[in-house]
């Protein structure tokens, strides 16, 4: 391995942690998510199975939550590789959970265009009401906090993502509100995409 | 001129396929499929000089051609809808607003090299688009738009949605395909290209969703009508997504003919900046290229003005900044975004990007050197163009840009111990790097 001959290279730069993914409680999918499966197995030419590993892993996720090293072994049964494989694509995507989390995954954009309309006091304002750091859930279980890259909302910054759904427009004083009615009304309190006008 | 890809976007159901049928909703596909051959198609594109709206700005047509006709092997179009370049939101309001525009692209582009399947390939964090696009492609396969035996000439089409799961380096078209194949979202040594062995091997072609949105308008109304829309080698509409410091950020379509200046400052696109700032600079094309000064502006907004202009239009992204902006800050908030999505395959941007972060960040925090800001540069030479896809020049690129353009503001930072420039809209407590 070669470094930078200027650089000061310490213990911080060279981290290797590998943790085998955890069992959890066993895993099958329901009827309904197996046939759904199967379904999306059908998009794909039967030898090229491993390209359900994708949707495969996000129902998994819907259904449980997070994704445990059980589920990953029927992901690979299901999809014809090994669980290894499957592990590889769970720990690579950002979107993809190894661990609980809260029912509510805020994740805040802090990218450039949301930063500059004040993403960063945003994010603030969240770990001051909840008590968390970015990447932490709070006590309750309710919220999971996350800073996330580019959201691809930018003129509607800065845009929160609370699990799959948008809160767009949002400044630091509209946050307490914001985690008040999650609480009280869950995802149908979010004023989701402005393209959306038909709701409206 | 006219929107013509957005026209309807503002209108209630504009989603729906009686609403696109009643605007001349899949005629192109009809007149392609019933009058021309597929290489009349690749021809009519090429002579339209429609370019590849991702970011590269290569010509459609000709990538097309490329696609290896002679392999037994079934060919694939992939669509890029991994819109994830900071700084660009416009493939969402196409696929939002306007989904069958791009079924019919994908459709005709199936045609077109002979493929019978297209993939469009979704970003994760567009959950609610990829529900319309499902939605639009089960309307149009029901009434046999897609599907078997389309309008009774014997071509098969499918078009089906694959959702990323988080991933920015999916938007590279190998990194793609391997996304697509169900793997890490990793880029493949080229060549050989897509056209030759692409997804499952086979020969496919990767297109970003605006790319294939524009093909319906040039089976419908011809490549010389196209070609006239803009000046020479940029014809066509373009979508520009606008973003930062500006009264009226969103998505406006226009002709290259139009100036970086007037999108943001024209009354019809962004007004201006926000009240009581002044404009200090611009990303023109979404995070990876040189900024832009304010005097650089009076330029057309077309892949070679803005080239000319010493930067890239890129995916047409523009980040607008106002003078209340640190540029070591915005450096430092640009590398923490490359730092976390360098797929980690090359050594030099997966280690670089960490250090050029930690650097950026140590002067950010008036912890760091003069040294320091040429080690940079140093650091960001033995990255750029050492890497097997581009994100290794685009990591560099805002460390390069604002030592080029604002290497005072670095050496403040350094002589005063602090960031001299804080704005009110930034973290009251110092960001650690978390």
């Amino acid at each position: 391995m070669s470094f930078h001959p200027q650089m000061a290279y310490d213990a911080t730069f060279h981290k290797s942690t590998r943790v085998l993914a955890d069992a959890g409680p066993a895993f099958e999918f329901t009827a309904e998510n197996r046939a759904r499966l199967d379904e999306i197995l059908t998009r794909y030419p039967s030898e090229r199975s491993r390209s359900a590993v994708l949707p495969a892993l996000y129902l998994v996720q819907y259904q449980q939550g997070y994704i445990t090293g059980n589920a990953m072994r029927v992901v690979a049964e299901a999809c014809k590789v090994t669980p290894a494989d499957v592990e590889d694509v769970v720990t690579y995507y950002t979107m993809f959970f190894t661990k609980p989390v809260g029912k509510f995954v805020l994740s805040v954009c802090r990218t450039l265009s949301c930063a500059v309309n004040g993403a960063e006091r945003v994010v603030e304002e969240i770990c001051n009401h909840l008590h968390v750091k970015p990447g932490e859930t709070d006590a309750s279980g309710t919220f999971t906090l996350i800073e996330a890259e580019c959201l691809g909302a930018c003129d509607r910054a800065p845009v929160i993502m609370v699990n799959d759904a948008w809160q767009e427009l949002q400044r630091p004083e509209d946050i307490p509100k914001l985690l008040e009615e999650l609480r009280q009304h869950g995802e149908a309190a979010l004023t989701g995409c402005h393209h959306v006008i038909e709701k409206k | 001129m006219e929107p013509i890809i957005t026209k309807y976007v503002r209108e209630p159901n504009s989603f729906t396929l009686d609403f696109y049928l009643q605007h001349g909703g899949y005629e192109s596909l009809r007149k392609a499929l019933s009058s021309h051959t597929p290489d009349q198609i690749v021809e009519m594109v090429k002579a339209s000089g429609l370019r590849g709206r991702g970011g590269a700005g290569f010509p459609t047509g000709m990538k097309w051609q490329f696609v290896d006709k002679k392999s037994d092997k079934p060919r694939y179009i992939a669509c890029n809808a991994d819109e994830s370049e900071p700084g660009t939101f416009k493939d969402h309001v196409i696929m939002e607003r306007n989904p069958h525009l791009l079924i019919e692209g994908c459709a005709i582009a199936c045609y077109a090299i002979g493929a019978k399947t297209a993939y469009i390939y979704i970003r994760g964090e567009f959950y609610h688009v990829q529900l319309v696009l499902e939605r639009a492609i089960a309307e149009a396969r029901a009434k046999g738009y897609l599907g078997k035996n389309i309008f009774g000439t014997g071509f098969d089409c499918e078009v089906h949605v694959h959702r990323g799961a988080g991933a920015y380096e999916a938007g590279e078209e190998t990194a793609l395909l391997e996304s697509l194949e169900g793997k890490r979202a990793q880029p493949r040594n080229k060549p050989p290209f897509p056209a030759l062995v692409g997804l499952y091997g086979c020969p496919t072609a990767v297109n970003n969703v605006e790319t294939l949105a524009n093909v319906p308008l040039i089976v419908q109304h011809g490549p010389e009508w196209f070609a006239a829309l803009g000046p020479e080698k940029n014809g066509g509409p373009k979508l520009y997504s606008i973003s930062g410091h500006v009264k009226r950020p969103g998505v406006y379509e226009a002709s290259m003919n139009v100036t970086l200046k007037e999108l943001i400052f024209g009354e019809q696109y962004c007004q201006g900046m926000k009240p009581g700032r002044t404009l200090k600079a611009v990303i023109p094309g979404g995070s990876s290229v040189p900024i832009l000064l304010p005097d650089q502006l009076d330029t057309e907004a077309s892949f070679d003005g803005v080239m000319k202009a010493g930067s890239m239009l890129g995916s047409a992204g523009a980040i607008v900044l106002d003078d209340t902006t640190c540029m070591v800050w915005l450096a430092t908030n640009l590398l923490h975004f490359y730092k976390h999505e360098s797929c980690g395959k090359c050594t030099p941007c997966r280690e670089g990007t960490d250090w050029l972060y930690k650097l950026v960040h140590k002067i950010e925090a008036g912890q760091g050197t003069m040294r320091d800001i040429d080690l940079l540069a140093s650091v960001a030479a033995n990255v750029g163009g050492k890497t097997l896809c581009a994100f290794g020049d685009a990591a560099v690129t805002p460390i390069l840009t604002t030592i080029k353009h604002f290497r005072h503001e670095y050496e403040a930072h350094v002589r005063e111990g602090r960031c001299t420039h804080v704005a009110d809209w930034r973290a009251r407590q110092p960001v650690g790097a978390h």
